[in-house]
């Protein structure tokens, strides 16, 4: 078959490079996305070779060397780096090893708000009327209530553990999410290529899903890196008030909470942990905003 | 108007498609954008049906009324002499397998996130239209019908031109194996050059398909090369049916004179020396002018315009005015 109307697509001759190499490539572009990378990174090693990277235990405790400086202040010894705590803890494998708390914990939570949020944020704004009035009344009641009320009464009530955190801290934080989904979806449902998916007689789970959730993923990305931001802030929060995880195990903090009665005199002790949860939050929303540019569809434009 | 012919494929009656304004707290219902406002025209089997007027006129709710994307406020559409109204669930899908839609804006019409060969292939696999062979056989076939290539398959929709896009909308179409193809503005949004490649594309698969169009445009240069019958549209109602030919050697409306009037025209050939050119805007259809509705812009308004409302008549064979000049 031949006809006259044949057009040709440009052919890019050179040779593709792979879209991992693309991303990676990307990413040196955006410096600040690199740090976040790096600081990421950095994370995730401590998360999951805590033992092999950790110099000590974490729950070993040594009272003839309590409340040691960091090495590089005065009266600091080279083999605890960052100090000890009030009972000889070594602070640096505190601090690595809550590296796992916080990750599990802000990945966990916020895989949770994601299903819950996205799923009513989608609805709202795909069905409108009574559906998305009454999804948008429960976001308004969830963002008026003062979290940390819903958050302490929670786990009061199911009581302080790992799982309880991280449900708490799931079931709190999904209106951000159905916000967006349902502003982003109510965008796109007017879109040709989702009238068009009626017309073709697709289920409207299809054109949710398929049409429609694709096309917001991006933004529930990005979203989503500083949802584990706050839910890793958050979760401090919660140690802190002695609602979240349970000593002895090392948490972030928790270990500022700890710190708060030697804020004057071993500041270090509060001023470390802090800096743990501010360095994370900070790389995952550089990360954040590294991932939005890549996704976005019209950065893929080469 | 109304013809009882048992060789069209689908016929509206009285279709009128009215938009609610709702304002303030409650709410409440203040008016209406009587977008389509009381029309009715037959489409016969293997026929191209034109439809064309100004951007507002409710030529694009029509489609949407057709396709069942809006509900209708009142009136009736029958395809195959059925109500498509009462279509539900396994009867609707039945009507949307026949009947399918060309889409105005190439590049909002394909999803950004799918595979060409998804776009087209996913209606195909979900409907389970391939027999005996691989989906991805359908497509290609498509493809190919539509003068693009197999090799094309796994791209993107950004990574195609404007026309190339509208044709891999039409495969999309085409994959539902329908009858009838309903096509809104399926060129304006392409270059001139492109325009007649589609346009072209189009007429050969109308042949090859055996597919009756109904083709949308505010550009009466596009829909005269491939109609057979066009309507003209002013906001929400029919002025004038006819033949292209009639319409295009005996306009009867005056605003079917001026739309052609307004087609430009290289060398200067035209009959008649002046260009007539409308006044104005087009009138707000919240509160259309009473009477006829173009009485405010009409070169040729006399005093009862503004009073009656104009009917259909027949002032010559299948040739349909709605004009106070031609009332008997």
């Amino acid at each position: 078959m031949s006809y006259e109307t044949i057009m040709t697509v440009p052919h890019i001759n050179q040779k593709k490079p792979s879209s991992l190499f693309k991303i990676l490539r990307k990413m040196w572009d955006l410096k600040l996305g690199m740090i976040g990378g790096v600081i990421i990174a950095g994370m995730l090693i401590c998360a999951v070779g805590a033992q092999l990277i950790a110099p000590f235990d974490p729950y070993e405790q040594d009272i003839m060397e309590r409340l040691l400086p960091p090495s590089f202040l005065e009266g600091g010894s080279a083999k605890h780096l960052l100090g000890t705590d009030s009972v000889g803890r070594d602070t640096l494998s505190r601090i690595i090893y809550g590296t796992r708390i916080s990750l599990i914990v802000g990945i966990s939570a916020v895989l949770i708000q994601v299903v819950i949020g996205v799923f009513l944020g989608l609805f709202a704004g795909y069905y409108g009327g009574k559906t998305d009035s009454a999804i948008s009344f429960m976001v308004n009641v969830m963002m008026g209530f003062p979290f940390i009320l819903l958050a302490m009464s929670l786990v009061a009530v199911i009581g302080p553990s790992l799982q309880n955190i991280i449900f708490a801290l799931g079931i709190t934080g999904w209106p951000v999410f159905t916000r967006v989904t349902r502003v982003e979806t109510i965008k796109l449902k007017e879109s040709e290529f989702v009238l068009c998916a009626k017309t073709l007689a697709f289920s409207t789970m299809r054109i949710l899903l398929k049409h429609i959730l694709p096309n917001i993923l991006p933004s529930i990305l990005v979203l989503g890196t500083v949802e584990i931001a706050r839910a890793i802030i958050r979760e401090s929060l919660l140690s802190f008030l002695g609602l979240g995880i349970q000593p002895p195990t090392p948490s972030w903090g928790m270990m500022l909470a700890e710190g708060r009665d030697y804020m004057l005199s071993e500041w270090w002790l509060a001023a470390l942990p802090g800096f743990a949860i501010f360095l994370s939050a900070l790389g995952i929303n550089l990360l954040g905003d590294a991932i939005r540019d890549i996704v976005d569809p019209h950065m893929r434009k080469s | 108007m109304i013809h009882n012919h048992t060789d069209s494929i689908l016929e509206v009656r009285g279709l009128k498609k009215y938009f609610p304004i709702k304002t303030g707290v409650l709410k409440k219902t203040t008016g209406f954008v009587k977008a389509v406002d009381d029309i009715s025209f037959i489409l016969r089997r293997g026929e191209t049906l034109g439809v064309v007027g100004e951007s507002g006129c409710g030529k694009s709710t029509v489609a949407r009324c057709l396709m069942k994307l809006y509900d209708i406020t009142e009136g009736a559409i029958y395809f195959n002499g059925k109500n498509i109204a009462n279509f539900t669930d396994s009867k609707l899908l039945d009507y949307r397998m026949m009947v399918q839609m060309i889409f105005q804006d190439p590049y909002a019409s394909l999803n950004p996130r799918m595979r060409v060969k998804d776009i087209i292939g996913e209606a195909i696999r979900v409907h389970g239209l391939s027999k005996n062979r691989s989906w991805k056989e359908d497509v290609k076939d498509l493809l190919n019908n539509v003068g693009l290539r197999e090799s094309h398959m796994a791209r993107y929709p950004h990574e195609f031109s404007g026309g190339q896009r509208q044709r891999i909308g039409i495969a999309r179409a085409l994959a539902m194996k329908p009858k009838l193809i309903i096509a809104d503005e399926p060129v304006s949004a392409l270059d001139v050059s492109i325009q007649a490649q589609i346009i072209n594309l189009l007429d050969r698969l109308k042949a090859d398909f055996g597919l009756s169009y109904l083709i949308i445009a505010h550009d009466l240069a596009v829909v005269e090369h491939i109609s057979d019958r066009i309507i003209v549209m002013y906001l929400g109602n029919i002025m004038e049916t006819a033949s292209d030919k009639d319409l295009y050697n005996q306009p009867a409306h005056p605003y079917t004179r001026a739309l052609l009037n307004a087609i430009p025209d290289v060398g200067g050939k035209k009959k008649g020396n002046r260009r007539m050119l409308l006044k104005g805007d087009v009138p707000s259809p919240i509160n259309p002018p009473s009477g006829c509705c173009f009485h405010t812009r009409c070169p040729d308004m006399f005093s009862l315009c503004s009073r009656e409302k104009p009917k259909m008549v027949e002032i010559s064979k299948n040739h349909w005015v709605s004009c106070l000049k031609y009332k008997r």
